[in-house]
């Protein structure tokens, strides 16, 4: 296609909801995803998301709303009329048919020219042009993995659906895969929109990662800015840790917000103030706060934190993770990079805290604390 | 490495009870069998028969009953053919659309064999004779004409075969199409086929075992059925097993009745050979 039709096949969903017999699945979404992008789609399970890719793909139909290709609505058209093509979670590749019929399957129903050619192009992208005639069930799940994503890209659709296609795999192939279909979507330039309950899968390999909980987006916006200036508690807490303390707001001062977290008084950048009165949840980033011997200056204009003793601490290699008790009787998490520079502290020290006041956000009160925690 | 102790034999214990039985009810009958196919035929109850190698036997059944074997052929056939139909559909409903129903259902296509074979052939002929309600409809319909009838048709004996044996395609085509992963057939939509081409190209093929187990279990017996001809069809219908049975038991001609027999057992595995050939590989059965 043109680069000028471009614009005019990106996703939109307006409004679109899915109700189940005892439950709302996804309620009222509204979501674009540009052409072009690699897009994530991260919750918990059962956050609606799957459910979603299910009704872009045409395997569910929405109980309201709409969904639109373009200016194309495809709402309701049936899965085999829509140019959406989607990556199973479980590959669903076809048993009886051998790899190269597997790939080819697509472009068999709609009669396209040149199938061989195109196969063993596909084939060649994903580095399975060698396992052609073998049967899906000889392959490993890394390859079975790769043919899954061959038999729906080869269709060159509007859009590609992936549900959860690394989730079967183990750790060191999952990078090895998420690596590899980054350079397959930015190599052949198509929608990606990729469903998973991986935080980190979702950041590494999204342009723009939507955070969905309880069928709605808490979230959405670039990795980066989702991790660094979340919104809620729950994208804080789901999106690595978070640090959440209660505090009060005294009042603007400037560019910053001042609030008393148990008798210290902190400042936050206004724009990472999500709430501007009354009481907030004070959120710093483990990675952001600064450990220090008593007395030690550290280099945090503004948000000095004392009295507190190491109650926990876990050498990981790259880095040390406290747990450091409060005055106030919260352990407050603290990760620091192991340079070399700095002696380890030990259990029962005391110490002192600080953090460098851009990057602390405030955080509505109203929201549980704990959302977005993994019980596992 | 080997293996040691009373472990070893546990194999051989296990196969023993179904090599006994298949060696007292299947090997040594089959074995007289063939030898009353080789009977000197003018042997008799009264003089006693000898095994003679008599080979012209086989010569003589074909020549003598050839339009039976041929009908017997025809018949399994066409009614594995109606029973295939049939039990696609129903075995289809039942895996995929039956929801809740489906184990009702499935008690229903074995709740036939809770009454006699001969008792539910014997009620055919009573819903296919000639002053029954069937008859009578078709008569008014004019499907028939006014002397027109089913019972001792060709159409009655291959109704009652299909009737039989209809259950023997449903469990089988049932056990692999319920095997059949759903969403393989949302992966062949969103794949671009619409449901007909969905169900050529991924469920037909994925249900193939099936086939070829629920036609084996139809045509091998009914071929050598004798029930419906003898209970729903005339002289005109007899099927082979007809003629083997009066062969055997009022004629008393053995040396014909075993040939005949042989004959039959001989073109069935001939005919299931060549079929599962056809049909695919070994794996699929």
């Amino acid at each position: 296609m043109s680069q000028a039709s471009e614009g005019s096949r990106s996703l939109h969903l307006s409004q679109l909801t899915k109700e189940f017999a005892t439950f709302t699945a996804v309620k009222a979404l509204d979501l674009d995803v540009p052409h072009g992008s690699f897009f994530a789609l991260l919750g918990p399970s059962g956050c609606g998301k799957t459910t979603t890719l299910r009704m872009v793909a045409g395997l569910e139909t929405p109980t309201s709303g709409s969904i639109r290709l373009g200016d194309t609505d495809i709402t309701y058209a049936k899965p085999y009329q829509r140019p959406v093509n989607t990556v199973f979670q479980s590959y669903a590749l076809f048993p009886h048919l051998d790899i190269y019929e597997n790939v080819a399957f697509g472009l068999r129903r709609r009669k396209s020219g040149d199938v061989d050619r195109q196969v063993k192009e596909m084939l060649d992208l994903v580095e399975l042009g060698t396992q052609a005639r073998k049967k899906p069930p000889q392959l490993s799940g890394g390859q079975q993995q790769r043919v899954a994503l061959a038999r729906a890209l080869i269709n060159r659709p509007d859009v590609l659906l992936l549900d959860e296609p690394l989730g079967a795999l183990d750790l060191k192939l999952r990078r090895a895969m998420q690596i590899e279909l980054k350079r397959i979507q930015t190599e052949v330039g198509l929608t990606f929109v990729h469903v998973t309950h991986d935080q980190e899968e979702a950041m590494t390999m999204a342009d723009t990662v939507a955070v969905m909980n309880a069928g709605v987006i808490e979230q959405m916006g670039a990795p980066a800015e989702l991790y660094e200036n979340p919104r809620t508690t729950f994208v804080a807490n789901f999106l690595g840790q978070s640090n959440l303390i209660a505090g009060k707001v005294l009042g603007a001062e400037g560019d910053f917000v001042k609030v008393d977290m148990h008798g210290i008084t902190v400042s936050i950048p206004q724009e990472r103030a999500h709430v501007k009165t009354g009481d907030g949840w004070v959120g710093i980033r483990p990675e952001k706060v600064l450990i220090a011997a008593v007395g030690e200056d550290i280099d945090a204009p503004g948000n000095h934190l004392d009295g507190g003793v190491v109650t926990d601490v876990s050498f990981v290699g790259v880095s040390t993770q406290y747990l450091v008790r409060m005055p106030w009787g919260q352990e407050l998490q603290v990760f620091e990079q192991n340079t070399g520079r700095r002696r380890l502290f030990n259990k029962g020290e005391s110490v002192d805290l600080s953090w460098r006041p851009e990057y602390a956000f405030l955080l509505d009160a109203s929201q549980d604390v704990n959302a977005g925690i993994e019980d596992d | 490495m080997p293996r040691q102790g009373k472990g070893r034999y546990t194999a051989y214990w296990l196969l023993a009870p179904g090599a006994i039985w298949l060696g007292l009810f299947f090997v040594i009958p089959f074995y007289s069998l063939v030898s009353a196919s080789l009977f000197d035929p003018n042997g008799s109850v009264l003089t006693g028969y000898d095994v003679t190698y008599h080979f012209a036997n086989f010569g003589n059944a074909i020549k003598n009953y050839y339009p039976e074997l041929l009908r017997s052929l025809w018949y399994a056939g066409l009614a594995t053919l109606v029973c295939l139909v049939i039990g696609y559909v129903l075995a289809y409903a039942i895996a995929f659309k039956a929801g809740r129903w489906r184990n009702l259902l499935l008690v229903l296509v074995i709740a036939p064999f809770f009454t006699s074979f001969l008792l539910r052939t014997l009620s055919w002929k009573l819903i296919l004779s000639d002053h029954g309600f069937v008859v009578d409809t078709l008569q008014k319909v004019h499907i028939l004409g006014s002397d027109g009838r089913l019972l001792n048709t060709w159409f009655a004996v291959v109704a009652g075969i299909v009737y039989n044996f209809l259950p023997f395609m449903v469990l089988p085509l049932y056990a692999s199409l319920e095997k059949i992963d759903g969403r393989l057939i949302e992966a062949a939509g969103d794949l671009y086929a619409n449901p007909f081409k969905a169900f050529f190209k991924v469920t037909w093929p994925l249900s193939l075992p099936g086939v070829v187990a629920g036609t084996l279990l139809t045509f091998i017996p009914a071929a050598g059925d004798f029930i419906n001809a003898q209970l729903l069809g005339g002289p005109g219908q007899r099927m082979v097993g007809n003629t083997i049975q009066s062969l055997f038991t009022s004629t008393q001609d053995y040396a014909a009745a075993g040939a005949l027999s042989v004959i039959l057992m001989a073109l069935i595995v001939g005919l299931v050979m060549v079929y599962i050939r056809r049909a695919g590989t070994e794996e699929l059965v």
